[in-house]
């Protein structure tokens, strides 16, 4: 196991492992979002921006993973 | 076809120095935006004085309201303090997030000599695909929000938020807040970063992969840039507006 090949191997472990979460994360919020919007249709638009709100912070955490990845493979 | 690898760096590359202070190509792209921004921002200037204004002038229009609507809603009557700087977040982190997307931008190449060897590295590259301005960026709205938090509350209640010395539960959750701040300004740098240079690193890597003929295929992926360069700004923005209102508000 050389430096290389682990370094591939880091590169997607960090990335696969990652985006686990907050996959899980935006699914739950979108599903959530519309549980929410079927109980108050006239609500549309507060829910709307808050849910665009919520998964724009669930995703950051996969891009932290994502950037790790870019870090261990370019540099 | 041995050694073609697509051109992939972390960081902006220094193309050229003015006096010891080394310009990238990000520090190229960013000031060329910021020219651009200036003749839009006469263009709108000079159609406001007009009785027949354009239709450009209309569209500009209903972004700066949509924009100041959605930030009233949650500063109330401080935005007349605060839009001046969030407005200008908004369009500068716009511009320079679809910077990186027009044609050119990455791929024209400018030969730079580097202790003697020769490199080609790209002309222009998109403004917040640097670290560096990101972190700029971010640095700025938190220290804004303390700034103002120390002038709207003043400095005892201001301070008392973090050093809360009631109990010592008290006590540790002021001393987590305050690291919060702290990693508030990575998580802003890293979200704006990490978004717009995975949209590059993808929009190189996609076509790369693809035969010339079949490469109309990376055009959703173009279209999913504009969008997420849209909503990133929207985001970092919004993130902003609730953080400044949470640290001049006295709530808790």
């Amino acid at each position: 196991m050389d430096a290389e090949s682990m370094r591939l191997l880091g590169t997607a472990l960090a990335i696969g492992l990652g985006a686990i979460g907050p996959g899980l994360a935006i699914g739950l919020i979108g599903s959530r979002a519309m549980e929410a919007l079927g109980r108050n249709p006239e609500a549309e638009a507060p829910i709307r921006t808050t849910m665009i709100l919520a998964a724009a912070f669930a995703e950051s955490v996969a891009i932290f993973a994502l950037v790790v990845a870019l870090i261990i493979k370019f540099v | 076809m041995a050694e073609m690898k697509p051109h992939i760096s972390i960081k902006g590359e220094e193309l050229f120095e003015i006096a010891h202070f080394p310009v990238t190509n990000s520090v190229l792209t960013t000031s060329l935006v910021v020219v651009g921004f200036l003749f839009i921002a006469s263009y709108y200037f000079t159609q406001v004085k007009k009785n027949k204004r354009s239709l450009g002038f209309y569209a500009i229009n209903e972004l700066l309201t949509m924009i100041h609507g959605l930030m009233e809603g949650v500063l109330h009557n401080k935005i007349k303090m605060f839009f001046g700087l969030l407005g200008s977040f908004f369009f500068f982190i716009l511009l320079n997030n679809w910077s990186g997307l027009i044609p050119g931008v990455g791929t024209i190449l400018w030969k730079v000599q580097e202790h003697g060897e020769t490199h080609m590295i790209p002309l222009f590259r998109g403004g917040t695909a640097d670290l560096n301005t990101t972190f700029a960026l971010a640095a700025v709205s938190v220290f804004t929000a303390q700034f103002f938090g120390f002038k709207y509350l003043g400095a005892v209640v201001h301070l008392g938020k973090y050093f809360n010395f009631k109990d010592p539960v008290m006590l540790f959750v002021g001393i987590l807040e305050l690291i919060l701040e702290a990693a508030r300004i990575l998580s802003f740098a890293f979200r704006l970063f990490g978004n717009i240079f995975a949209g590059e690193v993808l929009l190189t890597i996609v076509p790369f992969l693809l035969p010339v003929y079949l490469s109309f295929i990376s055009a959703p992926m173009y279209f999913m840039e504009i969008f997420v360069g849209l909503v990133q700004a929207l985001v970092f923005v919004i993130l902003s507006t609730i953080f400044i209102n949470m640290a001049t508000s006295h709530d808790h």
